[in-house]
């Protein structure tokens, strides 16, 4: 995961990070970094302790041990997995985007348009679908122009169709804007072709590396079975894709 | 005695009610939406009732009653704040004993000093009609410093209140935020006492929100209208209560009742 002459221009840099809740040991040792540029994704079974990276990484959480440093100056954009809106709360679109830069009109409008949701900007923040909020919960991010995105589980709520879409923008916000993105992600192959580096943590980092690397890793094949491994490797490019009646996406589309 | 209207409105007791009320209202509105925002209305009763046991203190120590109370709701406050962070009781446990425990304590309190003779019920429902110029001048101080306060930080306690995570990663001080918002509430409730007690003072800051949330489309007009309701509540309720002869401090949480109910029901369409 990079040498130390890397890590000096690493947007944040995680060093031998340890957390426990309780006797239940959630992160050991832990190693990772984040440089300007760079899509890294976070794999791994329910409960590996990614969420709990996240926010150690953004300093909502604290390490028992081990270091976060973060580039001076560094803005973070950030995308949590579940939010829920108070249906007291009154508010629009437009108007939570204004929550994270009250006095930059223009600057929502472009987000906005950039990300195709113009036409939302006026309903209430409680009506709109799953899919439509991630991509309002996308603007507000990007609203702070960041140097650091972190994604959790960017596509929950959205349908495959929308998921693609979702992951192609993500990249393209990458090379417009050359900011570093860190996700996490279940959706294995779609998110792997617009991965640089795929780290795949079960508590610890089991095994780290290029999406075709990781995707043949013996350990990433123990987390995962070895059925995941071909669909991965079919779409490390993007592809139109077919779905079967589950709604899945079948093995097609190969180059 | 008064017998007309307009007597009754330019008599100096009316108004001096009346312009404590108003400027209640004036803050009560989006003090109150925070409150049922973060679902807080269980904290604002515990801070009231502890306010009975500030009086008591005040009682004994000869010091004056609204500072006592004030005091008392600041360091409840505090308390709650740090113990809310040691998450090995539950803050609604927490708050349940302390909210009766506090008012159980001021209340035995102020029968066992049997040398002051208080009148218990004024406090436990108010009593608007016997403030003075300096109780106003106190609800008067305190709603233009909370006023002011929630101006200066609004965007940063809505956006705390709407998602405090993101906020926090937007570089917004969310802990003193909380704190700051703690501290307006109990500043609030420990001047709101005279006017609708402390058994009272919480449906005053939630009802009117309540109230307005059907009728508002974004947190700005919310408040805005829940000052409204919270106004008109007072201003008719203390007019009632003067005609039906009523306490005053319940005739307006009526009041505020029936707006509340009047919205709910309304049929559909009426929205927006």
């Amino acid at each position: 995961m990079g040498s130390s002459s890397q890590n000096q221009d690493a947007l944040i840099v995680a060093s031998k990070v340890t957390k426990s809740f309780g006797d239940r040991n959630i992160l050991h040792d832990i190693e990772l970094s984040i440089h300007q540029g760079q899509v890294v994704t976070l794999i791994g079974p329910n409960g590996a302790g990614k969420t709990t990276l996240v926010r150690i990484l953004l300093g909502l959480l604290t390490a028992d041990s081990g270091s976060v440093a973060h580039q001076e100056g560094l803005r973070i954009g950030y995308m949590p997995q579940r939010v829920s809106i108070e249906h007291t709360l009154p508010i629009t679109v437009r108007r939570f985007l204004q929550l994270a830069n009250p006095h930059q009109p223009a600057q929502i409008d472009e987000t906005l348009q950039s990300l195709n949701i113009v036409g939302l900007q006026h309903q209430q923040l409680v009506d709109i679908s799953g899919g439509e909020l991630q991509r309002v919960l996308l603007a507000r991010a990007l609203l702070r122009k960041p140097h650091l995105l972190v994604l959790d589980e960017p596509a929950q709520g959205v349908d495959l169709a929308g998921q693609a879409e979702l992951y192609q923008r993500i990249g393209d916000i990458r090379s417009e804007r050359g900011c570093g993105i860190l996700m996490i992600s279940h959706d294995l192959h779609l998110v792997m072709a617009a991965t640089d580096e795929v780290v795949c943590l079960n508590r610890h980092v089991c095994c780290h590396g290029k999406p075709e690397q990781v995707s043949n890793d013996p350990a990433f094949l123990d987390l995962f079975g070895d059925k995941v491994s071909p669909s991965l490797a079919v779409y490390t490019h993007r592809h139109n894709h077919e779905h079967d009646l589950t709604g899945d996406v079948k093995e097609s589309g190969l180059d | 005695m008064i017998d007309s209207f307009a007597q009754l409105l330019s008599a100096d007791f009316f108004l001096l009610a009346l312009l404590a009320g108003l400027s209640l209202a004036l803050v009560a509105g989006p003090l109150g939406s925070f409150i049922v925002w973060r679902r807080m209305s269980y904290f604002g009763d515990t801070l009231a009732h502890s306010a009975l046991l500030g009086i008591a203190i005040g009682l004994i120590t000869d010091s004056s009653p609204q500072l006592s109370i004030i005091v008392s709701c600041l360091l409840l406050a505090a308390l709650l704040a740090v113990l809310d962070r040691k998450p090995s009781i539950s803050t609604d446990t927490l708050l349940g004993i302390l909210a009766h425990s506090t008012l159980a304590i001021g209340v035995v309190v102020l029968a066992l000093t049997e040398s002051i003779r208080v009148n218990l019920e004024a406090y436990l429902f108010g009593a608007l009609l016997t403030i003075n110029a300096t109780d106003l001048a106190w609800v008067v101080g305190v709603v233009i410093l909370v006023g002011f306060t929630l101006h200066r930080f609004w965007n940063d306690l809505l956006s705390t209140t709407v998602h405090a995570e993101i906020a926090r990663i937007e570089g917004v001080n969310v802990d003193r935020l909380n704190l700051i918002l703690i501290l307006l509430i109990a500043l609030t409730i420990a001047v709101s006492m005279k006017i609708v007690g402390v058994l009272l003072i919480t449906s005053l800051l939630i009802i009117p929100p309540a109230a307005a949330r059907r009728l508002a489309d974004t947190p700005e007009r919310m408040a805005l209208l829940a000052s409204l309701i919270g106004a008109a509540s007072i201003l008719i309720g203390l007019i009632g209560a003067f005609y039906l002869d009523a306490p005053v401090g319940p005739t307006i949480v009526v009041c505020a009742t029936l707006v509340f109910l009047a919205i709910f029901f309304a049929p559909v369409g009426q929205k927006d």
